[in-house]
């Protein structure tokens, strides 16, 4: 892992707009992205862990411009991905790719492997054309495919067998980044710990920086060396690995902990059980967006939403609970009672 | 003269038949020997076959019984279930797949017993066969019995049934709750309909008495303002509250049995949490037992007290919890709990299990894990091995440990004759949970 930092990503925000008024103006949005900053290292694994719906997908997906972003900018290797004209985008494309989820529907079922894997090449020259199918098969070689796998199609595959294609579409342009948007929750156990092991040993060996998007914590603990936990559309708590998992300080990320269940029947754990569902993100709750679930809920939560801000050396986190400064700077009182606002966004969630 | 064109006539023969190896090895190394090509004689040979067989076992599950046909006995009283070499095949256009194929165990009373395995082992269809689930004409149940402990103390074998008694037991003693909580409930009625249904029919309550229950067990699985709920559509409902639902309904006739199958795999962590405590607490309540089918080894973890592993349509290992996970005697269940990332392990890599499930057309005629395990020895290759008791409740199908078993069982207590055999049988077994740089 070099020094270097290869993306930057300062308060993205990505919004839907739901309603729109007479004029066309958005009258309701959805926040699916508010607001989140944190950087990547070449080399690197960032994990973002949340439940559905929080906007891991959405966030991978506006890094990658893959849709138009509401505010903030995304700088990789330099430059604002926003501004980059459309021709010079494709261009950008090699060196950015995305793994996804499904590997039934990711892949076109007329197309044979062969052609899967060396479209890409193909249309960006990478190699000149005598040598894209030693190229491609070099790439199925190193994800784990057998060479007479070529001339195959993908309904012939497995599910593990076919994340392996997808993988090698995505690395044979030669990228820097991949965004891994749940690449292993498709599959069986034993398939996963060969896809995770194939994707840590091809960053090795290719210096890739991953962006790895997960619902899994035990996956996201074993492949990220600094985890980001999402909740409705917000950075919760931003760390490195071994700092988010001896200490986690927000009390959403504890219980996220608590709740995965451990493989091991002698190991009583006292789990922290939340009370209701994940809000909808549109309509999220006042204040603190995870107050109407939380354990350690105060007053200040309900009206107040709280910061993101580096609690200890590089570890981010975005509660009320340790801010410092709470004495110093005392929050106005707000003139709503608290508990009209509680019963307010009850109903909407 | 007719010497040499005989000879050229040989000559062109031998070139013939290599032409023909050539284009022979030219279409495997394409399509590979498992690419699933099937000749048009094979494929009418296989309609043929299935087309007798399925007519014979539908002929047969017609016809009539008398109640001592259908009833049997339990083996052991304390029982509510017993499934003895289950064989449930589907006969497909490219052969038969034998998706259960000599299944044998028990559920205790009052007791959750988890059913782990791959997706395609067959663990599904072990729990779709108690419930005559299994879709006609192409599945069928061939063979087996699955004993079933009814409330009226009869046993019935769930196979025989004939439908009018079946429907006594399905849904009011053996409830199922199914992994995907949307396409289960019905769209286009209200979840209070959903619940009242259940309780009119078999328990013949009223439309008043139905809706009042209805709303009792809703307050029972925990969901705030049941009255409202009652008047809503499935599609209102997030993920958590739709399986809360789902519970509901295989709640409300207090069954004996309940069979969930991958309850939680769709839904978040914190909301799995949830789920997992309801169930345990309604455990407690009803005092039934459990059929949990899940590929989560922390769920089993946490939920079962007896488990059932599965590979390919058979028991690899049975064993209570701290047998299966602190002693671990098959290579597939050491190698599922490795591979399985863990968090605060500290571990590197994980251990994955090389290639994949064979197909389940062709199995091999010997042990079906042979080609992915890490212990193989040559004699593996001998036949399938047969299920060895080692204690009590700990029992696996393997050859590591049926040579083991064999050698107790001859020398009775003497180590001396076979001494080599067990020692190094022990050893692996010893060294394998800990074995983790070489494993």
């Amino acid at each position: 892992m070099s020094d270097k930092i290869i993306l930057e990503v300062k308060n993205l925000k990505k919004y839907f707009v739901m309603k729109k008024d007479l004029l066309g103006r958005p009258k309701k949005v959805l926040k699916a992205v508010d607001d989140i900053s944190f950087t990547l290292k070449e080399g690197e694994t960032i994990g973002i862990v949340g439940e559905s719906g929080c906007g891991k997908t959405t966030m991978g997906r506006s890094v990658l411009r893959l849709n138009d972003i509401t505010g903030g900018e995304v700088v990789f290797n330099g430059e604002t991905v926003a501004d980059i004209p459309a021709r010079k985008l494709r261009k950008l494309r090699t060196e950015m790719q995305i793994i996804f989820q499904d590997p039934y529907s990711s892949l076109p079922p007329r197309m044979s492997v062969g052609q899967i894997i060396g479209e890409a090449v193909k249309v960006h020259k990478i190699v000149p054309i005598e040598e894209l199918r030693a190229y491609v098969l070099d790439i199925m070689g190193k994800c784990g495919l057998q060479p007479h796998y070529y001339d195959r199609f993908p309904h012939e595959f497995s599910g593990g067998q076919r994340q392996r294609i997808c993988i090698a579409r995505a690395l044979a342009v030669r990228p820097k980044l991949v965004v891994c948007d749940e690449p292993v929750s498709a599959l069986d156990v034993s398939i996963q710990a060969n896809i995770i092991n194939l994707l840590e040993d091809l960053r090795d060996e290719m210096k890739l920086s991953y962006i790895f998007i997960s619902h899994d914590l035990s996956v996201i603990y074993h492949v990220s060396d600094k985890i980001g936990v999402m909740y409705l559309g917000n950075l919760v708590e931003l760390a490195s690995k071994d700092d988010l998992f001896d200490n986690p300080l927000s009390p959403y990320t504890r219980t996220l902990f608590s709740a995965v269940p451990a493989p091991d029947p002698r190991k009583k754990m006292s789990r922290i059980i939340l009370t209701g569902d994940i809000p909808s993100p549109a309509n999220p709750p006042h204040g603190c967006k995870f107050h109407n679930r939380c354990p350690e809920c105060m007053q200040i939560c309900k009206m107040i939403r709280p910061e993101f801000y580096e609690a200890a050396p590089n570890h981010f986190v975005a509660c009320h609970c340790y801010y410092r400064h709470y004495e110093l700077h005392p929050y106005e009182p707000v003139s709503v009672p608290p508990s009209t606002l509680y019963v307010k966004s009850r109903k909407q969630g | 003269m007719k010497e040499k064109l005989q000879n050229a006539a040989a000559f062109i023969r031998k070139r013939a038949i290599r032409f023909g190896k050539a284009v022979k090895k030219f279409f495997t190394d394409i399509f590979g020997s498992d690419s699933g090509y099937i000749s048009r004689k094979t494929e009418k040979e296989i309609s043929d076959y299935n087309r007798k067989e399925i007519k014979r076992l539908e002929k047969e599950k017609r016809r009539k019984l008398s109640p001592e046909d259908y009833r049997t006995e339990m083996q052991n009283p304390d029982n509510i279930a017993e499934f003895d070499d289950l064989k449930t095949y589907f006969y497909t256009d490219r052969g038969t797949v034998k998706a259960v194929d000599g299944v044998s165990f028990s559920i205790p009373k009052g007791v959750t017993v988890g059913i782990v395995g791959e997706s395609g082992c067959g663990k599904s269809v072990t729990a779709m066969s108690l419930m005559r689930l299994i879709q006609g004409p192409l599945g069928q149940i061939t063979g087996g019995e699955i004993r079933f402990a009814g409330r009226d103390g009869y046993t019935y074998d769930m196979v025989k049934i004939p439908t009018k008694d079946l429907y006594r037991i399905r849904g009011k003693e053996i409830a199922m709750i199914f992994q995907e909580p949307m396409t289960s409930l019905n769209p286009v009625f209200t979840i209070g309909n959903q619940i009242d249904e259940v309780l009119i029919t078999h328990l013949d309550m009223n439309k008043h008495e139905a809706r009042k229950r209805s709303i009792e067990l809703l307050t029972q699985v925990g969901i705030p303002m049941p009255e409202q709920i009652c008047d809503r559509y499935p599609h209102e409902l997030s993920g958590g509250m739709r399986q809360r639902v789902m519970i509901t309904i295989a709640l409300a006739c207090q069954p004996r049995l309940i069979i969930a199958d991958e309850p939680t795999t769709a839904l978040d962590v914190t909301i799995q949490a949830q789920i997992l405590d309801l169930l345990r607490r309604i455990k407690t309540q009803f005092d039934g037992s459990i059929m949990l089918i899940t590929h989560d080894l922390g769920v089993i973890a946490e939920m079962a007290e007896f488990v059932v592993l599965m590979y390919a349509g058979k028991i690899i290992e049975t064993g209570t919890v701290d047998e299966i996970f602190y002693n671990p005697l098959h290579p597939y269940t050491i190698g599922l709990q490795r591979s399985k990332p863990v968090i605060d392990s500290g571990k590197e890599r994980l251990y994955s299990i090389p290639g994949n499930v064979p197909n389940p057309i062709n199995m091999p005629p010997y042990c079906y894990f042979y080609d992915r395990c890490r212990f193989r020895t040559p004699e593996c290759k001998k036949g399938y091995p047969p299920f060895v008791q080692l204690t009590e409740t700990h029992g696996t199908a393997c050859w590591l440990h049926q040579r083991s078993a064999d050698a107790d069982y001859e020398n009775a207590g003497t180590f001396t004759t076979d001494a080599a055999t067990t020692d190094t049988v022990n050893t692996n077994t010893a060294n394998m949970p800990n074995g983790g740089e070489n494993f």
